[in-house]
């Protein structure tokens, strides 16, 4: 049943002289959230922006394995292509909504390949034509099982940048899901959230690992800083400093590595202790 | 009082050809920020294009006005597009991610290239028309003076409504007018969702291309003379219209486009036509001091 969706294999990512990921490897395996963590400067961001495209590897290989058993040389494909072929969504670190448009815009936005699949479909559309109207609908229903989801339902309408923080993580997440992902990469989810959002999001998570109550469902792969989170979701951990894994696996197995506690206690940023201390 | 509802008539008529050209400025601002410098000169292309499209179908008999005109309509917006596209492919996304007076200046370069390439392969000389549409419904007569609605006036007007509904509906309702906001307010993340931006962008510049080409058309049959010149003097003022109204929204650039062509009539025929440029162009001046958002732009606010 779980089959090694996301497999990273000896990845390197070098900024001039400054290695910032070396030769990296681990699986995150279908139908689990699988959480990356390690003390800030540990890599994690530059591994999320290889596999979303944003950067091009140095060295390695990124390969996204399908259901079908179709294969994704993810390290060799422009951005665009990682998320209609690959079927590959992310969020941010900072909130990139489009926040002069509405939450339901937001969510049609991210259909946008299954609403308009070619051009000559997206000027007939002006006119009615091409099946738009169908599939337009068809795109709101789907927006409105994910407002749903996320309880912003009365919200449809308003700009999203007018929504509180913890409800806009909230949307960025189900606009990632409308683009319907087999791997949805989050980057710090929980950030800035208070602990009620925070269990809030963690539920949202867990139920689109499951499929449960929402419209959709996926694996995950999440940068986290806060323990708490990490520990009650995660399937399966992996554990980076200064660019190389130094631990992988239960959250429990993690938790006991010693070579996880000294990379927190130990050598870290000053940042990294305050971290450590509030999840250990 | 005849007299300046006539003017009226007249300026609202002007405004509605600048405000055409003007969407394609702020749509163009909008997506990639940058100024489109060979915008105006794609109307000019545009004007040339139903010139020729006009005298080669009276050449194969046609003589039904309505039709004529349909077909040129759709000629020259189509033609004009794949300048609009080519131009950009061209000179601009190759700049794109370099630093950002480098669109700018191409665009200027590419001005004086289609500028040239008219004056060569269509001659220097102005190029008259005769008038397609003559006669009009006279509304009032006061003190000897008629004041007229062309058939003209009306045909420019009823096109340029249509073609701004027909416009505003797609930016507002359809995919590609999601996609296009998208993607002018975070292109990278438009990416991500799948939209292919660089898509994204060449089709606004089409779109953008054909609206000119029709205001183009438009200014042809209106004044009955072009020449390769025109694109400057017209995209000036079309972008001032773009400035005027704020630039980088949609009913600004209408907006915009209509004062400044009321400007400008009324000027010419109250106080002199020769400074008619100047008085456009010191409303610029004014509403950059004054007002640098223009009448419907917003300020960016930075949060920090």
């Amino acid at each position: 049943m779980t089959h090694p969706l996301l497999s990273v294999e000896a990845l390197t990512m070098r900024f001039g002289g400054l290695t910032a990921v070396d030769a990296l490897s681990f699986e995150a395996r279908a139908g689990e959230i699988t959480a990356v963590i390690g003390p800030n400067g540990a890599g994690k961001t530059t591994v999320f922006n290889c596999i979303t495209g944003f950067y091009r590897p140095t060295e390695g290989a990124l390969r996204l394995t399908h259901a079908s058993g179709a294969t994704y040389p993810l390290a060799s494909m422009a951005g665009h292509l990682i998320t209609r072929r690959a079927q590959v969504a992310r969020t941010f670190q900072n909130i990139r909504l489009f926040a002069g448009m509405t939450v339901l815009e937001n969510l049609l936005v991210a259909q946008h390949n299954t609403l308009m699949p070619n051009v000559a479909n997206g000027l007939l559309a002006v006119f009615g034509l091409g099946g738009h109207r169908r599939a337009e609908r068809a795109a709101i229903e789907k927006a409105k099982l994910w407002m749903e989801a996320i309880g912003l339902t009365d919200r449809a309408d308003d700009p999203a940048g007018s929504l509180p923080y913890g409800d806009q993580r909230r949307l960025e997440i189900a606009r990632a899901m409308c683009t319907d992902p087999v791997l949805l990469c989050l980057d710090e989810p929980a950030a800035g959230l208070n602990p009620r959002e925070s269990d809030d999001l963690s539920s949202l998570l867990m139920r689109i690992r499951d499929g449960r109550d929402v419209a959709g469902r996926c694996s995950l792969l999440l940068i986290e800083h806060d323990m708490g989170v990490v520990m009650r979701i995660s399937d399966h951990v992996v554990v980076l400093d200064h660019g190389r894994k130094i631990s992988d696996g239960t959250p429990e197995q993690v938790r006991a590595d010693p070579h996880v506690i000294a990379a927190y206690l130990g050598e870290g940023d000053e940042g990294d202790d305050a971290v450590t201390e509030a999840a250990l | 009082m005849a007299y300046a509802l006539q003017q009226l008539i007249n300026g609202l008529t002007l405004g509605m050809i600048y405000g055409l050209i003007a969407v394609g400025y702020t749509m163009v601002y909008g997506i990639i920020g940058m100024i489109n410098f060979a915008h105006g000169d794609i109307f000019m292309v545009g004007a040339f294009l139903s010139l020729i499209s006009l005298t080669v179908l009276s050449g194969l008999g046609i003589t039904s006005v309505p039709l004529a005109l349909a077909l040129t309509l759709v000629f020259a917006a189509g033609i004009a597009g794949l300048y609009g596209w080519t131009v950009e492919r061209v000179a601009y996304r190759p700049l794109r991610g370099s630093f950002r007076l480098a669109p700018l200046i191409s665009a200027i370069g590419m001005s004086i290239v289609l500028q040239n390439f008219v004056q060569v392969s269509q001659g220097a000389r102005v190029k008259p028309m005769p008038e397609m549409l003559p006669g009009g419904i006279k509304l009032l007569t006061e003190d000897n003076f008629a004041v007229q609605l062309s058939w003209m006036q009306i045909a420019i007007t009823i096109v340029t409504l249509l073609l701004l509904v027909a416009f505003t509906y797609l930016v507002t309702r359809t995919p590609l007018g999601r996609a296009m906001r998208a993607c002018e307010q975070d292109q990278k993340m438009a990416g991500l969702l799948g939209i292919d931006t660089d898509r994204t962008i060449s089709i606004t510049f089409v779109i953008g291309a054909a609206l000119a080409a029709v205001a183009g058309l438009m200014f042809l049959l209106y004044y009955g003379v072009i020449d390769f010149y025109i694109g400057f003097i017209a995209g000036v003022k079309a972008f001032t219209a773009a400035v005027l109204g704020g630039i980088g929204s949609l009913p600004g650039a209408v907006l915009g486009g209509l004062a400044i062509g009321l400007i400008e009539t009324f000027w010419s025929a109250y106080f002199s036509v020769q400074y008619k440029d100047v008085a456009a162009f010191s409303i610029l001046v004014l509403v950059l001091i004054f007002m640098p958002t223009g009448l419907l732009g917003r300020a960016d606010v930075e949060k920090v």
